[in-house]
């Protein structure tokens, strides 16, 4: 059910100003395939945005390649079919469509008009195997809306799967769940990324910590850090963004910022 | 119930004895339910009302049912996409005028012009853009079409630039506001604020007949049930679950690799359809069109009766519809003059206190009974959700 080959994605100076301010300054990154990289960095500085100008939600300059592909200035549903797909902070499900109409709707974007005009007989074998993958398949009947955060969460990303995402952008997957739910979520994303590539914006350190394969720090716009998890916490710049001022390597940055 | 029975009786009768395929579709009890329910519409529209009915009210229900038409369409567009359209009217009408033209080309004089225009005297022959009208090859087909190709145009254009919500509201109801404009400023060619009037035969038969109104009711009864038929398909089919979840999460499903304006642009175009048609009967079953049939005022109306009978639902539009054009006949016979306020309050007290419209109430009814085996099964039963709150889905 996966893409056939794994991709990296190049950023190359990417700017997106909105009226004047610039959100994002010029980053450059490279995510090789195969890696889960984490993009952290306080509020405002550029996270979302960056991930927002990947799937062509804003307007952006520079150069965005996924594989062969340049992304940018192509329209959302294009970047989308090309295997990119995202999750939002606050989770997107069709709350009045049960979990598997979530997920065979995910599945459906190349699926022909004449195909889209009959009713569906059975469950499609992706969606089954991804409702396996993300541990919904009890809940397959219910509405999406009456499932718990975190199940919310697994959805999308299960949307993602049997939509053929190759590259994963999940924007604050784990917040708001409980230790038990970020271990699952954590363990899901290493299922995933054997034949995907995975991008995840977090604030949580200790998520981070023990899942990031890769770290890059964004402040203002700009790439300060990058690097493994114990390069980045070394690195003095990324200890005065986060506290203030530099501190003893190993022990910054901690916990959550506001 | 006894010990030896081996299943519920829900299941009892889709038996499926191969047992490897699970029933992802609603299994045979379903159809049998739906077919039912076609046959009980069917002998109710067919027998029951020409029989207790006299010719003078089983015309006016003709005309009810007409509007039920346009209900259907707006049922798909707003209640299951999100579409806001207080512009139906522009697509009734332009059914209507078009099958008008038609009917009163047909019965015009020697030398083929409708009366109208040589009462008005301004024009020596008939106007270019009539003549196609004159065939009913041409004119039946554009009754339905036109509509449709209209709305594709204007459809493309506002759902592209992601005009949406009271936004798109807004803008629906000023096309219907120009196209009165319109034809009344053509007086000569349209008829103007009078319409097109004094519709005598149709296709050969005299309509003053009452056998032949009769058999107009029965065309327009038919036509409603395969609207419905049609309509069922569609909201049950892929495409009618994705239309619901562009309703819901237009973005979402954008990054899921569709174009939701394609997904809206579908539904509208096959709403406009279904009132061009419901226009096109409608000029036989009351013998008229004209501007103050389709302005904005009717638009409204053709949404309030949606909004009462639950526009989400499939039957709830259709039963609204007539409800609410029925109350309206009745009640301004009785009360004339307080029809207005009253219609107001019905549509206040409706999108207040029961969003789902009166659908909801029979939903509600059944929830605990149905729900249990359709979840089992793992789909949902589109038609008794829950509506949100909303009046103007959030943009």
């Amino acid at each position: 059910m996966s893409g056939d080959r794994l991709d990296g994605l190049s950023v190359r100076d990417v700017r997106v100003s909105f009226d004047g301010f610039t959100a994002v300054d010029g980053v450059s990154l490279e995510v090789p395939a195969g890696d889960i990289r984490f993009l952290i960095g306080p509020n405002g500085a550029g996270k979302t945005t960056l991930v927002d100008a990947i799937t062509g939600l804003v307007r952006a300059t520079g150069s965005v390649r996924f594989g062969d592909h340049e992304l940018l200035g192509r329209p959302v549903h294009r970047i989308s079919r090309l295997g990119i797909g995202r999750t939002f902070q606050t989770s997107a499900v069709f709350e009045e469509l049960s979990v598997l109409q979530n997920l065979d709707i995910a599945a459906g974007a190349r699926r022909s008009l004449a195909t889209l005009a009959r009713r569906r007989r059975e469950v499609p074998d992706e969606v089954a195997a991804a409702l396996e993958t993300i541990g919904l398949a009890e809940r397959a009947g219910h509405p999406a809306g009456t499932l718990a955060h975190g199940q919310k969460q697994w959805l999308e990303i299960g949307m993602l799967l049997v939509q053929d995402a190759r590259l994963l952008l999940l924007d604050e997957p784990v917040a708001g769940m409980s230790h038990e739910e970020r271990d699952a979520t954590g363990a899901l994303l290493e299922t995933v990324s054997q034949d995907r590539t995975v991008v995840v914006i977090e604030h949580d350190m200790d998520f981070l910590r023990r899942f990031a394969r890769s770290v890059t720090v964004l402040h203002a716009g700009r790439v300060l850090s990058e690097g493994t998890v114990a390069q980045v916490q070394a690195d003095p710049r990324v200890q005065e963004v986060y506290l203030g001022h530099p501190v003893d390597a190993g022990s910054a940055p901690t916990g959550r910022e506001a | 119930m006894t010990a030896v029975t081996p299943a519920p009786p829900s299941i009892a009768d889709d038996p499926a004895p191969t047992g490897v395929v699970p029933p992802a579709r609603p299994g045979g009890r379903f159809r049998l339910r739906t077919a039912a329910g076609f046959a009980f519409g069917a002998a109710l529209l067919f027998a029951v009302a020409p029989l207790v009915l006299s010719d003078f009210r089983l015309s006016l229900l003709a005309k009810y049912l007409c509007v039920a038409m346009v209900a259907v369409g707006i049922g798909i567009a707003w209640g299951r996409g999100g579409m806001l359209t207080l512009g139906q009217g522009v697509f009734f009408g332009l059914g209507g005028y078009a099958m008008a033209m038609h009917l009163k080309l047909a019965d015009a004089g020697p030398g083929g012009m409708p009366d109208f225009m040589l009462l008005y005297g301004q024009l020596d022959e008939l106007p270019l853009w009539w003549r196609p009208f004159a065939s009913p090859w041409f004119a039946l087909p554009a009754t339905v079409l036109l509509p449709m190709v209209v709305a594709f145009g204007l459809g493309s254009l506002v759902f592209r630039r992601r005009v949406r919500g009271a936004y798109f509201a807004i803008l629906s109801q000023a096309l219907a506001a120009a196209m009165v404009i319109l034809l009344i400023g053509q007086q000569g060619t349209t008829g103007g604020t009078n319409g097109l009037t004094d519709i005598k035969g149709f296709f050969g038969y005299d309509l003053d007949d009452p056998v032949n109104q009769r058999m107009v009711y029965f065309i327009i009864a038919g036509t409603l049930l395969a609207l419905l038929a049609l309509t069922r398909q569609l909201i049950h089919s892929r495409y009618g679950e994705l239309l619901v979840a562009v309703r819901d999460g237009e973005e979402r499903v954008r990054f899921l690799g569709y174009d939701p304006a394609s997904v809206k642009l579908v539904a509208y175009v096959v709403a406009a359809g279904m009132a061009g048609l419901a226009g096109a009967l409608f000029v036989p079953a009351v013998g008229i069109i004209s501007p103050a049939l389709i302005g904005i005022v009717p638009s409204i109306e053709f949404v309030i009766g949606v909004a009462v009978g639950g526009r989400a639902t499939l039957l709830g539009p259709v039963l609204g519809a007539v409800a609410v054009a029925w109350a309206r006949t009745t009640l301004s016979e009785r009360f004339p003059g307080t029809w207005t306020y009253l219609q107001g309050l019905l549509f206040v007290v409706v999108v207040a206190f029961l969003p789902g419209g009166l659908a909801s109430l029979w939903a509600l009814a059944r929830r605990r009974a149905g729900d249990a085996e359709s979840r089992r099964r793992g789909w949902l039963p589109l038609g008794r959700r829950r509506v949100e709150r909303t009046e103007v889905p959030a943009a």
